[in-house]
């Protein structure tokens, strides 16, 4: 009672009218509980229609065309009903995510991703952990109170140090609830934190759409609403303009952007293809060959891989623009510098014979398979006396700790020491601080003074299963740096990209239609290895095929009758 | 007082957002300021209430409309010509039609050209099949009779697509046609509420307010009704073809019903044409089965009907398979030019889904041959179906052709193939209700919506039915949404969609086939069939009873634990798992390949339980996981596909549409967001734009609703004293 407890005194003065008014109401609209008629309203109307007690007279109207005030009935399956607990069907709705921070120019210190919907908490809560966790883990946030914490993958990697804003129903800028994500402005660090939001199940935000919602849940007023169109019209408009420019700019860009069209595009229709096979069986059963399910399963598996593929793209896409960070760390004198130069191919680092020449972090940059790579050169680690190499031991660790990667150099001719054993341990306990896992390459240098040592590694290695590879290396004669830089990649999962590079790259859109479809498939192979039946396959596929459609809610089972009566001879 | 109870009582079932709604229509003013408008009705309840005082109250304006006498229904010699429901064709959909709205208490008549075809089978006497049987287990959900008449008439049963899945899973019966027709006329004759005559309508009679008053029969009767259901078939307008020879009928040998599409098109409704056909039929004395594949019926014979009455088994007939061969593709090849497609005369292309013999051979070159089923009609009926060799070449080459099949050598043919074309109604001029958007009290059933098929015709004919009674009570029409049934999805698809060709029920049409099984029919439907009063005493205890073990049964399965055992040992021998100690039934149920079976082999099942209740238990269980996420993944669509469209909303004003989308839009006037959506040629963006649209309006019919509620109340305020009534309390929560 909002609007008329503004007025409580002409409520209670005016209570008949108020009560005809009631009684009109309860005629001819069903009682809403949110603001968007939801399903509750239409099992409510059902139930309306049927115990009300009175019934009711409902086509009194003289402007309605005819009684057309419907009884809705969805699917109330008492069986299903009956063993589902209230909070299994409470979600109403999608929960939409985007980077609402502008992009494209330089990163802003902070940038923020946004999450609206019914789930909207429970998707933050899959991919943040407070700082201070409670015990449970439901993350249960306080309406307009920020926390700090960090953002998870699914893996449990840290993303990004954030903040959480949550903005619950209705005091938010949609009327939904809302969880502002604060992170680092990068545009790297948003689409990371962006795509893990969609892996927990967020759907990516048209856009104005989260004007859209606001207008729609009733936010914004009459004289704003009216330009809510315009404004979205304008937008895509602006988003025209922007790919014109782009066009301009970057024509290379837009091709290899029409490249994965057409990819993605043959990826639904193979789904489309396995549908019709499958559903011609399904409702001609008698009439059709029998199916060859390995035929299928190889298809299955083989669209798997063009979209691991895909998005692998769109991992190279984020590390074409970030970058890697790789520190080279290991006891003095074990030839780091060395390694620095010749991976390199310059002086950047002074080389002596003199165990902790390098005091400071030296950079340099190197470009494997096009991915812009900084090489940090650290001084040798170990415990010294002097102030300055103190420093410079400090800055090594730091900076192991920062790295996308580490590569730990040992020594061919003194071979595994006690103390290359301390460091490791001092790495290790760098990398337990920032809780996340920082792959290390054992790197094992001056190979050629002692090349019997290849053997004599495999036995020693097998102790520090830490290093996720290991590789034999000679900085003076540049022996095994092509081994290195594949490990390098093997590492960040980009080990299948050919030489030349990739040729496409992903936009957000495509990435997170990528990602749908690549979690049907996973389910529809699991569907396969369980051995379901092949109806519960045409679920999964549908899914695949509905989010590689370029529009959304298109009609896929016209295309599939339309290709199964194409393709097959049936018809009694 | 008793205002104040209805009052808090409202207010309660609104909670919170009431007020968001209160002020967010604009009712009707001079509604809103008399509170005498408001009418309550009884609810009718009978059969036998032979006094219903002024039948319904919707009554009063058509009295009004037209002369004197004519509608008076107190009226003693008249009486009988007057009606609640008439119901137009004695069909597969005119049946149910008029079943229901009899058993909902309305006093119908079915009209119909031939009392001796009422649910005829004219083309293959079969019922059920993919999608079609789950329309069969829905009607029956709702009391429909369809599925109780072809479990009785049956001559045999196979449950198709056995192993891929309970949502695909489909029974089919091949019944006896002229039993099944004598059940179905005799269920018809013996209902209460019931009269039929036969007749040839052949115009509708119209009250003032574009609302239907009754029909006009070709010798002059008038039939007088608030609510009529045209369920025309092929009979408007028919014209049978054999070859390139054609006459008027609606079916072989029955003559055409004329002068009612005229009279339809008249008043402004939109017609086309469709074209079906059926094949020979040939004398099963003369085909030699020796050489042929023999196609059983199951041994455990499954039902339609969930009413276990009409569960009685009968002995089974074989069907039989045999092959077009070389000689048959080269005498149709060599006659190309005499068939109505290749030779050019008709241009109208058949179903995709049921193509002439000549079609399957000129677009599927590279098949040497094709399969064709030959099925009995009857027990004591000579003749043989001869499914997949419809043809519309002429009657002179079709015995040729016939004897070309291995085993009908020697046949003699007892009718001939072909083909009839008949008017229908585009059914976008239809709303979801069925009922006509023209005028008001007319419904459309069947093939006369561009329908194929006696099972889509029943699903169609119950929905009309149900709701020409009930318009003629004067209560809310009922709307089965597209989610709810494949009953909902046929509807709306006809009413949405373009149609290419008669429109054929498929599980793929259905987007969330999974939850639309057969075996849930029963709990997704008979409860509202109950509410509303179709479903009897009787039938609902034992829906109960059902629904009761099977949730026990569940419970039971949760709670059970076994540790080792033989059970164990073969289950993990069958699925290939391994099976930890104390582990549930429910979880054994889940593993791959294990059915209910199993617990029954060893002594875990409930021997209480039958086997159609084991079945929906282990699907319950089996499949919980894949149930649960469809029914997640549809509620977050409904949210915004079920928002409603208001009827009068002028799409060629919204600027911000596509001009496709205005037109179509025009055209079909969807009932909700959803239904809008699926219209073909609106995007997603005119779905925003529409969205806008609603609410921008809402805002100002609230602003102007909130200032009529304001005058109305100072109004009020000068007339009449403050009645003490503490309300506040309930209004303000």
């Amino acid at each position: 009672m909002l609007r008329a407890s503004e007025k409580p005194n002409a409520v209670m003065a005016h209570l008949p009218a108020l009560r005809v008014l009631l009684r009109h109401i309860n005629c001819l609209i069903p009682p809403p509980r949110t603001s968007m008629p939801a399903l509750c309203t239409i099992r409510a109307t059902c139930h309306f229609l049927l115990l009300s007690p009175k019934p009711r007279k409902l086509h009194a109207t003289a402007t309605s065309k005819g009684p057309e005030n419907h009884a809705l009935l969805l699917n109330r399956d008492e069986r299903v009903a009956r063993n589902v607990t209230p909070s299994d069907v409470v979600e109403k709705g999608s929960t939409i995510a985007a980077i609402v921070t502008s992009l494209g120019g330089p990163p802003g210190a902070v940038g923020i991703v946004r999450l609206s919907g019914p789930s909207a908490v429970s998707v933050a809560g899959r991919v943040f952990r407070p700082a201070k966790r409670s015990k449970n883990n439901d993350w249960k946030p306080m309406s307009h109170v920020v926390e700090y914490g960090v953002v998870l993958d699914s893996e449990g990697n840290v993303i990004d140090e954030v903040l959480a804003v949550p903005m619950l129903a209705p005091k938010s800028y949609t009327r939904e609830d809302v969880v502002e994500i604060q992170c680092h402005g990068s545009e790297v660090c948003l689409r990371r934190v962006l795509r893990t939001c969609l892996e927990a199940g967020a759907t990516l935000a048209q856009p104005g759409e989260f004007t859209l919602r606001a207008f729609l849940n009733g936010r914004l007023d009459l004289s704003q609403a009216e330009n809510v169109g315009r404004l979205i019209t304008a937008k895509s408009v602006a988003a025209a303009d922007a790919a014109l420019a782009g066009i301009q700019a970057c024509l290379t860009r837009i091709w290899f952007d029409l490249i994965l069209q057409c990819n993605k595009i043959s990826l639904r229709m193979q789904c489309i293809e396995l549908l019709t096979e499958i559903e011609a069986r399904l409702d001609f059963e008698d009439e059709m060959p029998p199916l060859d399910l390995n035929i299928i399963m190889d298809k299955i598996h083989s669209m798997s891989q063009d979209v691991e593929s895909a998005l692998e793209a769109e991992n190279y896409d984020r590390l074409l623009q970030s970058g890697l960070q790789i520190a080279i760390v290991g006891r003095p004198n074990v030839g780091k510098s060395s390694l620095l130069n010749a991976w390199s191919k310059s002086e950047r680092a002074i080389v002596t014979e003199i165990a902790g020449t390098t005091r400071d972090v030296i950079e340099a940059s190197v470009s494997v398979n096009g991915i812009p790579i900084t090489l940090l050169d650290t001084a040798g680690i170990r415990d010294t006396d002097d102030v300055v190499e103190k420093i410079g031991v400090e800055r090594s660790e730091a900076v192991a700790r920062g790295a996308d990667l580490i590569i730990m150099t040992v020594s061919a001719v003194e071979g595994w020491t006690s103390e290359d054993t301390k460091l490791l341990e001092r790495i290790q306990s760098a990398k337990s601080s920032t809780g996340s896992l920082i792959p290390v390459i054992l790197a094992v240098n001056k190979i050629d003074c002692n090349p019997r040592a290849e053997t004599d590694w495999d036995r020693g290695c097998q102790s520090h299963d830490i290093f996720s590879k290991r590789v034999f290396t000679c900085a003076v004669t540049g022996q095994g740096l092509q081994d290195l830089e594949r490990a390098v990649l093997e590492l960040v999962g980009l080990d299948a990209i050919p030489s030349g590079g990739r040729q496409w790259t992903v936009n957000q859109r495509q990435c997170e239609q990528l990602v749908r479809t690549k979690e049907a498939l996973e389910r529809l192979q699991s569907s396969i290895k369980e051995e379901l039946p092949l109806d519960f396959w045409t679920i999964d596929l549908r899914d695949a095929a509905l989010s590689l459609g370029q529009i959304i809610g298109e009609d896929i089972s016209e295309e599939v009758l339309s290709n199964i009566f194409g393709k097959f001879c049936i018809g009694k | 007082m008793a205002t104040t109870t209805l009052f808090t009582l409202h207010l309660c079932r609104f909670g919170q957002s009431f007020s968001k709604k209160l002020f967010s229509t604009s009712p009707s003013s001079d509604t809103l300021l008399n509170p005498h408008h408001v009418t309550f009705h009884h609810k009718l309840r009978r059969p036998n209430s032979s006094s219903a005082p002024a039948f319904f109250r919707r009554f009063s304006t058509v009295a009004a409309a037209s002369t004197s006498g004519e509608v008076n229904y107190d009226g003693i010699g008249t009486a009988d010509e007057k009606y609640d429901v008439i119901v137009v064709g004695g069909g597969h959909a005119g049946c149910e039609a008029a079943l229901a709205s009899a058993r909902l208490g309305a006093r119908t008549l079915l009209l119909t050209l031939n009392i001796d075809r009422i649910a005829w089978q004219p083309c293959n006497p079969a019922v059920g099949g993919p999608a079609k049987s789950q329309l069969v287990h829905e009607v029956d959900a709702l009391s429909g009779e369809i599925g109780k008449i072809a479990d009785r008439c049956y001559l045999q049963k196979r449950v198709l697509n056995v192993s891929r899945g309970p949502a695909v899973r489909a029974l089919r019966a091949q019944t006896d046609k002229r039993e099944y027709a004598m059940q179905m006329k005799s269920v018809v004759e013996s209902t209460p509420n019931l009269s039929i005559r036969e007749a040839m309508v052949t115009d509708i009679l119209l009250g003032k307010n574009d609302n239907v008053e009754g029909v006009c029969t070709f010798f002059g009767m008038k039939f007088y009704a608030p609510s009529v259901v045209l369920t025309t078939g092929t009979f408007m307008s028919g014209k049978i073809w054999v070859g390139r020879t054609s006459m008027p009928a609606g079916r072989a040998g029955e003559s055409a019903s004329h002068g009612l599409t005229e009279n339809l098109q008249r008043l402004g409704f939109e017609t086309d044409r469709l074209k079906t056909g059926t094949p020979a039929r040939v004398d099963i004395r003369t085909v030699d089965f020796s050489g042929l594949e023999p196609q059983h019926g199951d041994k455990e014979v499954s039902w339609f009907s969930f009413d276990p009455d009409v569960h009685i088994e009968r002995e089974q007939m074989c069907c039989y398979l045999t092959r077009t061969t070389g000689r048959t593709h080269q005498i149709i090849r060599d006659n190309l030019h005499e068939t109505p497609t290749y030779g050019g005369w008709v241009e109208a292309k058949g179903p995709r889904y049921c193509p002439s013999i000549e079609d399957k051979i000129v677009r599927f070159q590279d098949k040497e041959s094709h399969q064709i089923f030959l099925e009995p009609e009857g027990r004591s009926v000579p003749e043989l179906y001869v499914q997949g060799f419809s043809t519309g070449l002429p009657e002179r080459l079709q015995l040729p052709l016939l004897r070309t099949l291995p085993g009908l050598e020697n046949c003699s043919m007892l009718r001939p193939a072909y083909a009839v074309e008949y008017d229908y109604l585009p059914a976008h001029q239809c709303a979801r209700s069925l009922m006509t958007k023209k005028i008001q009290g007319l419904f459309f059933s069947g093939q006369i919506n561009g329908t194929t098929g006696y099972e889509e015709a029943a699903a169609q004919g119950i929905i009309s039915g149900i709701n020409a009674a009930r318009y003629a009570d004067g209560k809310q029409l009922i709307v089965l949404e597209r989610e709810s049934s494949y009953i909902g999805t046929l509807i709306d698809d006809l009413v949405t969609k373009d149609l290419r060709e008669p429109y054929r029920m498929l599980t793929s049409r259905s987007e969330h086939r999974l939850l639309l099984r057969s075996d849930n029919a029963d709990s997704r439907l008979t409860p509202l069939a109950h509410e509303i009063g179709l479903i009897d005493d009787r039938r609902w205890k034992l829906y109960q009873e059902k629904q009761a073990r099977i949730s026990e049964e569940k419970k039971r399965l949760r709670s059970v634990r076994i540790s080792g055992g033989d059970l164990a040992a073969e289950v993990s021998r069958v699925s290939g798992q391994p099976v930890r100690d104390s582990s549930t039934l429910e979880s054994l149920l889940k593993k791959p390949h294990i059915q209910y079976g199993i617990l029954d082999e060893h002594g875990f099942g409930n021997i209480e339980l039958s086997r159609i209740e084991k079945e929906c238990v282990e699907i319950d269980i089996k499949y919980e996981g894949f149930i649960l996420r469809q029914q997640s993944q549809l509620q977050q669509m409904v949210t915004q596909q079920h928002r409603q469209l208001p009827e009068d909303l002028d799409y060629h004003m919204i600027t911000t549409l596509s001009i496709e989308a205005r037109e179509k839009l025009s055209k079909v006037r969807p009932q909700t967001i959803g239904q809008a959506s699926r219209v073909g040629g609106v995007s997603p963006a005119d779905i925003t734009a529409l969205l806008i649209v609603l609410e921008a309006n809402r805002r100002k019919a609230q602003e102007q609703s909130r200032y009529k509620i304001m005058n109305a109340m100072r109004a009020k305020a000068l007339e009449e004293e403050v009645p003490e009534v503490s309300c506040t309390e309930t209004v303000s929560s």
